[in-house]
């Protein structure tokens, strides 16, 4: 099994006739992702990959079954995009795009809640569930189908870290980019709760970095209420405090964030931390395999 | 209150402000300057002209500023005041409940992050609800745990200096905003002494009044050129230049050099899909940096391809002589016609499988 997407997800791309959207959309296209339709308002009409494209998300979930949405559209337009997704009943909603402004950001998760859908990032590479479906920017190839949820607030990192677990003979159930900004639409714990009610999950892999008190709020969940072995690495235990690290939300601000505090808590909570990310494959191999 | 901004060294620059006293303070974009010496409270002309020169003459160092300090090139002289109470005040943005939130301190002054340590209950904390606004009630909120109440006519002016920040705060895409310390005179009257303002970097392009105040004076040389070519660097104090696709990912490999026992010179995020000329421009930021003894560049190809990063690297050492020993390490989409490239060209440089190993080799050549 898998957590909010799998073979029975239909995704309508927003943004699908600019660059990014329409390389990305055959991407999709090419791992089996089911793409029903695009959105550019404006462009109604006219066809990307063959797939039909639209003025309007509504008419994508009314006419075509959309449940999923994918957003690449620029950051100006990003909350309007993301918005005009859940008003129109989409429940999984992954907005690719980076450089949204923080404020835009908080009054559109307010929002989102209201109308119980799932917002995946923004600033994430997405979500996918190998074998099954892959909504995002991922390379599909270096996952593999299996029993191990990764929920992660990198890019790149995430598929070096997936790379590792599918040479260690481990494939993924899902894996969730949780995205880079200061407010994203879901946590690790989120996540946890929907891994752990998964059956076929086995364990799961979480990636953090500094900015925030993400990792803390997950290690005292882990402790009071998940079952299943977990692995944990911290990105930025050399990084300079008050620094934004690539990401907009990696910045330790305010004597918050550091990696070590986050490393500290999680071990304290007895979560196997692995500090040297060459490591991971073999730590995750001991953990997952006497469970 | 009466102040002025002078640059570099201007014996009439006190005239115009009433004093003495007066309070020097060094102009820079960190804080915690007070501790570094670079605010000065002084009682004459002559011990004006000296604190002046002081501070202009040295880099300042504070805990804000890395170790090798910030450049003063510009200072205010104030009229010294007679304080009563100083205050803090700020808004930040609570990442956890997903909201601003106002902070209010009778125990201004100091930094906030040491009252919040030590006296979390002197700092107080109020959630504002992005759709209301910031209100009338949490002002109360605020004043009536201050001991002793002030006066009606100060909690009044409080009361709208509060709502007008937060009107600040959002207006212009703030990350932060802090007063520090907001003052209560001897004469009852609220002055401002000190502020700090923190712009949302993603909301610039909506804030064109706000770019216009950018000062690539305070800025390190090879980070503006880098901001230039629109690249994520950041200098630090080590010696081994990395280049990495991915912040996530560069600020990992930052990690795994340190513990090999080396210092990373840099964070420098080419980009999940970062083009040709991105990494050319990237590797010629690390080669101008004097300090570099030697480079790791750790790709994994995902969206970014292999032969891509190749290319661009095969380009700059076309450009610019790369004199440092190069280490690469190279995973992802298209590997194999990435690691030809490198082959294939006259470039020196060693190929690690592993980024343990990567790091492994770039810290033996440096020690």
């Amino acid at each position: 099994m898998s957590i909010l997407v799998d073979e029975n997800t239909k995704v309508v791309v927003q943004g699908i006739t600019g660059r990014e959207g329409t390389f990305h959309t055959q991407q999709m296209k090419v791992y089996g992702t089911a793409i029903v339709a695009g959105v550019t308002p404006g462009k109604g009409g006219a066809t990307v990959e063959g797939i039909p494209v639209l003025n309007r998300v509504k008419d994508a979930v009314d006419g075509y079954g959309a449940n999923a949405s994918c957003i690449f559209v620029p950051p100006a337009f990003a909350s309007d995009a993301t918005l005009e997704s859940a008003e129109a009943g989409i429940k999984v909603i992954v907005c690719i795009t980076e450089g949204i402004p923080t404020l835009d950001m908080i009054k559109t998760v307010r929002f989102l809640k209201k109308c119980g859908a799932v917002l995946i990032g923004p600033n994430t590479p997405g979500i996918i569930s190998p074998g099954k479906t892959k909504v995002g920017i991922m390379p599909g190839y270096v996952h593999k189908p299996g029993g191990i949820g990764v929920i992660s607030r990198s890019g790149t990192l995430t598929y070096e870290v997936v790379d590792q677990l599918t040479k260690a003979g481990f494939g993924q159930s899902t894996c969730i980019g949780l995205g880079g900004d200061p407010i994203v639409g879901t946590s690790f714990i989120d996540h946890l709760r929907w891994f752990g009610q998964d059956p076929e999950t086995t364990g799961v892999v979480i990636i953090g970095e500094i900015g925030g008190t993400a990792e803390e709020e997950a290690a005292d969940y882990i402790a009071r209420e998940f079952n299943k072995p977990v692995v944990a690495f911290i990105a930025g235990q050399t990084a300079p405090p008050g620094r934004r690290m690539g990401h907009a939300g990696a910045i330790i601000s305010g004597g918050k964030g550091k990696a070590q505090d986050k490393i500290k808590a999680l071990e304290s909570h007895g979560i196997e931390v692995v500090l040297n990310l060459g490591q991971l494959g073999k730590t995750a191999l001991q953990v997952f395999k006497n469970s | 209150m009466q102040k002025d901004f002078v640059s570099g060294l201007q014996p009439d620059a006190a005239k115009s402000v009433p004093g003495p006293p007066w309070v020097v303070k060094a102009q820079i974009h960190a804080g915690g300057r007070g501790k570094g010496g670079g605010v000065r409270l002084v009682k004459t002309v002559k011990e004006l002209e000296d604190a002046a020169r002081d501070i202009l003459s040295h880099p300042l160092v504070t805990h804000q500023t890395g170790p090798s300090g910030q450049k003063v090139r510009q200072l205010l002289i104030e009229e010294g005041l007679a304080i009563d109470r100083e205050f803090y005040l700020g808004i930040v943005v609570d990442r956890k409940l997903e909201c601003p939130a106002m902070l209010f301190s009778q125990a201004g002054g100091m930094e906030i992050e040491e009252v919040s340590a030590q006296h979390p209950e002197l700092v107080l904390i109020e959630n504002i609800d992005i759709t209301q606004g910031f209100m009338p009630y949490q002002a109360r909120n605020f004043f009536y745990a201050l001991d002793p109440l002030p006066d009606r006519g100060v909690l009044t002016e409080l009361s709208a200096i509060m709502s007008k920040l937060y009107e600040l705060f959002i207006a212009k895409d703030c990350s932060l905003v802090e007063i520090n310390p907001l003052i209560l005179t001897k004469s009852g009257m609220l002055v401002a002494l000190d502020a700090k303002i923190n712009f949302d970097d993603n909301a610039l392009y909506r804030q064109s009044d706000i770019v216009q105040l950018h000062d690539a004076n305070e800025m390190d040389e090879l980070e503006a050129r880098a901001s230039e070519y629109k690249l994520n660097y950041i200098r630090l104090d080590g010696n081994v230049g990395a280049m990495v696709n991915g912040a996530g990912l560069a600020m990992a490999i930052m990690d795994v050099i340190k513990l090999a026992g080396a210092e990373p010179a840099n964070f420098l995020d080419v980009g999940g899909g970062a083009s040709e000329e991105m990494v050319t421009n990237g590797l010629k930021i690390i080669l101008s940096d004097k300090r570099v003894k030697a480079i790791l560049i750790n790709i994994f190809g995902g969206i970014m391809r292999c032969d891509v990063l190749a290319r661009g690297v095969v380009k700059a050492a076309k450009e610019v002589k790369i004199h440092v020993p190069l280490i690469v390490r190279l995973e992802g989409t298209n590997v194999n016609e990435g690691r030809a490239i490198l082959k294939e060209s006259d470039l020196d440089f060693s190929v690690a499988q592993d980024m343990e190993e990567a790091a492994r080799m770039v810290a033996e050549q440096v020690r």
